[in-house]
């Protein structure tokens, strides 16, 4: 394979991930929905279960698209999402992968989880609940939490799609209005610049095809905006990183040709940056030895490089004893730390409590860690970090300091995503407690 | 030409498209991708299986690295036969660092057990098999009658087994294009003691950082093709040239006509009064308990054709076949809150 091969073979190019975020009954499910069944990734039998859906919220004859999203029994019911629904379509020009997230602040940790995964995110405002007062429009808490949660995790493209527009004619006013005030959230949160479009997800304006009924809106629908996104590509071009996630045991006769010798057995991982090829220098961490890449395949093919997103297997000239959780690491002066200053976002309900023991998974390593500190906990109402000590509490985001027993190799999230994001578990509870992102690391 | 289990396979496609039908194939057949210098290197699909299966292999092996024992769920039905191979794909030369764990309803097709039994004998890997029929011999499932549908039962025994095994992690083929149940179920999802999924209250899943522990007694279900849709499916078997029992290729079967389905002519699946019995060519879309799986009207017998066939459905492949998901909007969230697969 020629690296030109590689290049485009191993990030998700072509397919786009988003989701669809904002406050409860913003239209998120509805907007999906519209999205799927205009472009008609529809099926026949589901059309037909959704005419018969027993919950349905709109008028007769009117299909409820929520619903294609909003599966089970307990959202029917409540007319309201729970957990996020993955749907996978495609259109002319790429494939999609969408997560309808659910806009209930106690559901913030599954909105969390659909967010983690985006390249892009489409914030839905509902113009009906937003305050306007002098001119500035008021948005809602939930609106700006999603907001600030998209930028902690880097989800680079942001599309705000301001929904519901044939319940307020159709008024450009509104439009300029809202879009003016979510352009002073995105300045203050430091998002990606991001994209307005006027839309009504229940009948379908400016969703996949351009609406007549806002001739004043120029620009292209919601999905052609979707479909022009550059891809993710993220960590093709940083240093070069390889995740062990274990160590192949070939064993006396079921060891295959060659691989018995000690040196050669197979370090099987994933490439989490960079490209890493036969014959690199490379470096073992935590351990700091210094190793050749001797081999690279996938199954019976032998490759000459891995990049970026594959997984493979690997063998070194020498014979060192590297195990999961090590990192192979060539390029720029890796890290390995033990003390990491982070910004999180608390996701349990169980509170923060620093005499707890909490296990730390970043890249395929697990280990004991102790938070240590709050330094500052972000405040919704005035969308700006505030110093605080107090512990996290659930859906809170800022940062702290943690402490962890063994050094781990990792990296600045800025610098190196794949490396620089971590888990935080509750040992007692096994609940998955923070999502973090490193700041700084020593 | 003769393929491996001996049936006939057609080299063209003959049937016929229409314009529209035709736009929409061409749509899930993207263009094809240069690198800059106008050299043609590969399809965006196949870019994309690439991406799928990278993702894949990495959540086998978190599994063989983070569980003490887990079994990998083969039924021998096309999503269990991808699962295999990328468990392969992850670990050999080794052996597959978990034995393969049918559940066995048996209700099966003839040609699947079969195909199971020389597929896994040719791996040398190991199989374990979990018999409904010893559930109903032990008095834990019991049926209001001997012919009715074993589906549901599969719940009982898979966590008989599980119990009996102490497996702690059980990989299955579940994709979450096949069901609005499962499109909302994580890739890692939890079990409690007592087997049971709770949607309403899953652990956050987190980039790939995948949280694995558990208590003494409660489970893992692990989906490493969540992502994958069915075409997806049909496209990586036939770029990895992945075996499968022959009735997913269109063959000739008696079946009757049952409110919209061709439910096939079997012992447990006789005609009800008055109900005839007419010849078609069908293949499968999904196998599964014999009571509840329904063949498709095709002529597809080559791979291709059956992926311009899947390229082109109007109906979904649950929706096609399953006589169990349609008596309730909400059957197969309810079978998994009882620990179903
Ligand atoms: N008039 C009008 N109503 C809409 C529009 N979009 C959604 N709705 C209605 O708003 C209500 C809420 O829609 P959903 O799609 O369930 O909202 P959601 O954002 O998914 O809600 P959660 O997931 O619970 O946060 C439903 O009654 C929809 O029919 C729109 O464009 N115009
Ligand atoms: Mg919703």
């Amino acid at each position: 394979m020629s690296a030109h091969e590689y290049d485009h073979a191993h990030s998700s190019h072509g397919v786009l991930r988003f989701l669809t975020a904002g406050s409860v009954d913003d239209g998120k499910s509805t907007l999906i929905g519209r999205i799927l069944y205009d472009s008609k990734a529809v099926l026949a039998d589901q059309v037909q279960s959704l005419e018969r859906a027993k919950h349905k919220r709109t008028e007769a004859g009117v299909l409820d698209l929520s619903l294609l999203t909003d599966g089970l029994e307990a959202e029917r019911e409540q007319g309201i999402t729970i957990d996020v629904a993955y749907r996978y379509f495609s259109t002319g020009s790429r494939k999609f992968i969408v997560a309808d997230a659910p806009g209930h602040e106690q559901y913030t940790r599954n909105m969390v989880t659909a967010a983690s995964t985006a390249d892009a995110i489409v914030v839905l405002i509902d113009p009906t609940r937003v305050k306007i007062e002098n001119g500035v429009a008021e948005l809602l808490s939930q609106t700006r939490r999603h907001s600030a949660i998209a930028g902690l995790l880097g989800i680079r493209h942001l599309i705000v799609a301001i929904n519901k527009m044939d319940r307020m004619d159709f008024d450009e006013d509104v439009f300029i209005g809202i879009r003016d005030a979510y352009v002073e959230l995105a300045r203050r949160l430091s998002l990606p610049e991001p994209v307005f479009v006027p839309v009504s997800a229940l009948e379908g304006d400016n969703v996949v095809e351009q609406s007549e009924r806002m001739p004043w809106y120029r620009g292209p629908a919601l999905l052609e905006h979707l479909e022009r996104l550059p891809a993710g590509r993220a960590g093709m071009h940083g240093p070069c990183r390889f995740v062990v996630q274990r160590v192949q045991r070939v064993y006396g006769a079921e060891t295959a040709a060659g691989s018995a010798v000690d040196g050669l057995r197979g370090l099987q991982g994933f490439v989490a940056s960079g490209t890493l090829c036969v014959g690199d220098t490379v470096q073992v961490l935590p351990a700091g030895l210094t190793v050749t890449v001797r081999s690279i395949s996938l199954y019976e093919t032998e490759l000459s490089q891995a990049a970026a997103g594959q997984s493979v297997t690997v063998t070194l000239n020498e014979n060192v004893d590297a195990s999961r959780g090590d990192v192979l690491a060539s390029g720029t002066q890796p890290t390995s730390a033990r003390q990491l200053i982070a910004d999180i976002c608390w996701l349990d309900t169980d509170a923060m409590n620093p005499s707890k023991k909490y296990w730390l998974k970043l890249g395929a390593r697990t280990v004991q860690a102790r938070v240590q500190g709050v330094d500052d906990k972000l405040d919704l109402a005035g969308v700006r970090r505030v110093p605080h000590d107090q512990p996290f509490t659930l859906n809170e985001i800022g940062q702290l300091r943690i402490a962890l027993a063994q050094p781990v190799p990792c990296a600045l999230f800025t610098e190196d995503a794949s490396l620089g994001r971590f888990i935080l578990i509750d040992a007692f509870s096994n609940q998955t407690a923070a999502a973090g992102l490193i700041r700084t690391a020593s | 030409m003769v393929n491996q289990w001996g049936y006939v396979i057609m080299t063209a496609f003959a049937e016929r498209q229409r314009a529209g039908q035709r736009r929409r194939l061409a749509r899930c057949r993207p263009p094809v991708v240069t690198d800059g210098s106008d050299m043609t290197i590969r399809t965006l699909d196949q870019t994309h299986l690439d991406w799928l299966e990278a993702e894949s292999i990495y959540i086998l092996r978190e599994v063989a690295a983070e569980f003490e024992k887990a079994a990998l769920l083969f039924s021998a039905g096309k999503d269990s036969c991808v699962v295999l191979h990328l468990a392969l794909k992850a670990f050999r030369p080794e052996k597959l660092p978990f034995p393969l764990l049918h559940v066995d309803t048996g209700h099966n097709f003839p040609e699947v057990i079969d195909f199971r039994n020389r597929r896994i004998a040719g791996l040398g890997e190991r199989l374990v098999v979990a018999a409904v029929e010893e559930s109903i011999r032990r008095g834990t499932v019991s049926l209001p009658h001997p012919l009715a549908s074993r589906n549901a039962a599969q719940a009982v025994t898979l966590l008989e087994a599980i119990e009996e095994h102490g497996f702690d992690a059980l990989l299955g083929g579940a994709r979450r294009d096949e069901e609005k149940a499962r499109a909302k179920e994580r890739i890692f999802s939890h079990r409690d003691a007592f087997g049971q999924w709770d949607p309403r209250n899953q652990r956050p899943e987190l980039w790939n950082l995948y949280n694995t522990k558990l208590h003494k007694g409660e489970n893992m279900r692990v989906f490493p093709i969540s992502n994958w849709t069915e075409l997806d499916v049909w496209q990586y078997i036939e770029r990895e040239n992945i075996p499968l029992p022959p009735i997913y290729y269109a063959h000739e079967r008696q079946v009757i006509p049952r409110r919209g389905l061709l439910v096939p002519v079997t012992p447990i699946t006789p005609p009800e009064e008055g109900e005839a019995i007419v010849t078609r060519s069908v293949r499968f879309r999904t196998v599964g308990d014999i009571s509840c799986t329904c063949p498709v009207a095709s002529t597809a017998r080559t791979i291709d054709a059956i992926i311009a066939e899947t390229a082109l459905t109007e109906i979904t492949e649950r929706g096609a076949t399953r006589m169990d998901d349609q008596t309730s909007e909400a059957s197969m969230e309810r079978r998994k809150k009882e620990g179903y697969f």
